[in-house]
């Protein structure tokens, strides 16, 4: 199929008088990371959450491969093709590294009415979730405790864990946002070997990681998107310049 | 393995002892040690349900003396028509076996569970608390304005239901009959919470917002694990009705609710046998303390304040301390 994964159209969110997403019209085409971009406070995570069905937009339409998703909740999205990472954390802290990764597998295998089986006990499921863990490159922490994992390992468990759910389409929210120069290159790799496998929609603000990773770029302000197109493109228009790129120290 | 192994001799040494109670009983002339442990299992099997809501489930439940009272009458109301050889609401006629009254209560128990549950898991957190809370209490006057049935003074039982002829009155048959089905329960309830349907039930008290991410529909599972958790207390509550021969207003009452909650709490949110472990305890305080002072909850509170701050888990974890094993 050719036409886009993710197609955003006219969505529109108010908070009372503040509009935080403001008409904002995406795609996100197969095999492609498309980045959002944008200064603190544009409606970057807003936008996010209403993709996902954690807030529900208040006009507009939101597709996944060609089927209206805008009304179903957030499980069916996920069900449907829609992963997501979190920009802080959110893992079971009280599961091992594996745990947490079998989980979403097993969620993944259908519903969970199954009262019997020792779950700890199911090879198959363990050794699928374990191959996740190894492409991330988390396999030796496996039977850690999620609290005990450095935050960069934590982040690369977000990545495992929404892998785990085999999304068509993978919405990053911040993926970087904490981690150290070398684990940010880590990430970066990954996520560039993961590109043929999953379509990506990429909020992030280490600018180093967007220009490397992104085929396309929307730079998103005050709610509204400004500019969409190639790193180059960004790079050279005036809107960006004057709204984003000009305010200096954002770029950091 | 070192610890699973010990595990087992633990388990297996408290089997032995449970079993051979009431022998004990009778030869270290405390014969009401009997009754006073038939009390505990079942206390146990209702505070083990309630867990599996609130421990597991993070389903903070403040109205699961529905469940238990409602399974008291559903063995008085069976036992009156009876005896009275009627049918109760002109339909169902009156039954005095154990076979018959166990299965009813888990149905309409579970029914009940559905009910409330539906209704109230659409809310969280405090309104869930208060919501199940309501729904107890409205129980609890319906019962108290229910004539028919005793009203205010309950409904007596004057023979404990018949089950394969066995002397159900006889105090160390019945705590074997209730021992059977304690160990059966706790059981299925040990492979429950290692399913998958606990996997996913006990996610879903650490992170929920994770479980959704996952593409978990959470409100089935909830609901669900609320149907099985009322079952469980209603069980409890069948049993109770049949050993005191008794069901009244008083099993529905939020104060029993709350002896629940403090069972769990006493022995160990969230863990298998901390709940009986809690019942039990539970039960013997009550006996000590109140033959010292009919204020005997004042100790009580005493000693669940140094068992919440101290002990880090309940007497569950405490034991497991002093075993050696890793908390």
């Amino acid at each position: 199929m050719s036409g886009p994964i993710l197609s955003v159209r006219g969505l529109v969110k108010r908070f009372g008088g503040l509009v935080a997403t403001d008409g904002v019209t995406i795609d996100v085409r197969p095999d492609e990371i498309h980045a959002l971009i944008g200064p603190n406070g544009a409606g970057k995570t807003t936008l996010i959450s209403q993709l996902v069905g954690e807030l529900r937009h208040d006009a507009g339409t939101i597709e996944l491969e060609g089927r209206d998703i805008g009304a179903l909740p957030t499980a069916r999205r996920i069900g449907l093709g829609l992963g997501r990472t979190f920009q802080i954390t959110c893992l079971l802290p009280e599961y091992t590294v594996l745990d947490n990764v079998a989980t979403g597998v097993q969620v993944r295998q259908g519903h969970s009415f199954r009262f019997w089986g020792n779950v700890r006990g199911e090879t198959a499921l363990r050794e699928t979730a374990l191959s996740f863990l190894e492409t991330i490159g988390l396999a030796g922490r496996a039977d850690e405790q999620v609290a005990n994992l450095s935050h960069g390992e934590q982040k690369q468990l977000e990545l495992a864990v929404a892998l785990a759910t085999e999304p068509r389409l993978l919405l990053l929210d911040e993926p970087m946002a904490g981690l150290g120069h070398s684990e940010s290159r880590q990430m970066v790799a990954l996520l560039m070997a993961l590109k043929t496998k999953v379509s990506m929609l990429l909020v992030e603000h280490d600018m180093d990681a967007v220009f490397a990773l992104a085929d396309r770029i929307s730079v998103l302000v005050y709610g509204r998107v400004i500019a969409t197109g190639t790193a180059d493109e960004i790079r050279d228009n005036a809107d960006v310049r004057a709204a984003y790129l000009g305010e200096g120290d954002e770029l950091c | 393995m070192d610890n699973s192994i010990k595990k087992q001799i633990l388990l297996a040494v408290v089997a032995v002892l449970l079993l051979a109670l009431p022998f004990i009983a009778s030869a270290t002339g405390y014969p009401a040690m009997t009754s006073l442990a038939t009390r505990a299992l079942i206390y146990g099997i209702a505070a083990a349900s309630l867990n599996l809501v609130l421990g597991y489930g993070g389903m903070v439940s403040f109205g699961h003396a529905a469940f238990f009272g409602l399974g008291g009458y559903v063995v008085g109301i069976l036992y009156q028509h009876y005896t009275q050889d009627d049918l109760f609401l002109g339909l169902v006629p009156g039954t005095n076996q154990l076979l018959v009254t166990l299965p009813v209560t888990l149905i309409v128990c579970g029914a009940a569970a559905a009910l409330i549950g539906a209704l109230s898991l659409r809310t969280g957190g405090v309104q869930f608390i208060m919501i199940t809370l309501a729904f107890a209490q409205m129980l609890f006057f319906l019962f108290v304005s229910l004539k028919t049935y005793g009203g205010d003074d309950g409904l007596i039982i004057r023979r404990t239901n018949e089950l394969f002829g066995l002397k159900m009155r006889d105090k160390q048959t019945y705590y074997y009959v209730c021992l059977a089905i304690t160990a059966v329960f706790f059981f299925l309830l040990w492979r429950l919470v290692n399913s998958r349907f606990g996997n996913v039930l006990t996610g879903l008290r650490q992170n929920a917002r994770r479980m959704a991410a996952l593409g978990l529909p959470a409100y089935r599972y909830k609901l669900v694990a609320f149907i099985i958790s009322g079952m469980g207390a209603g069980l409890a509550g069948c049993l109770m009705a049949n050993f005191l021969r008794f069901a009244s207003p008083d099993m529905v009452h939020w104060t029993k609710s709350g002896e629940l909650m403090v069972m769990v709490v006493l022995g160990g949110v969230g863990t298998l046998f901390g709940p009986l472990i809690g019942a039990a305890a539970y039960i013997v305080l009550e006996s000590v303390l109140a033959s010292w002072t009919e204020y005997w909850q004042l100790g009580l509170g005493f000693i669940l304040l140094f068992v919440v701050l101290y002990t880090n888990g309940g007497i569950e974890a405490l034991f497991g301390r002093l075993l050696g094993r890793r908390v």
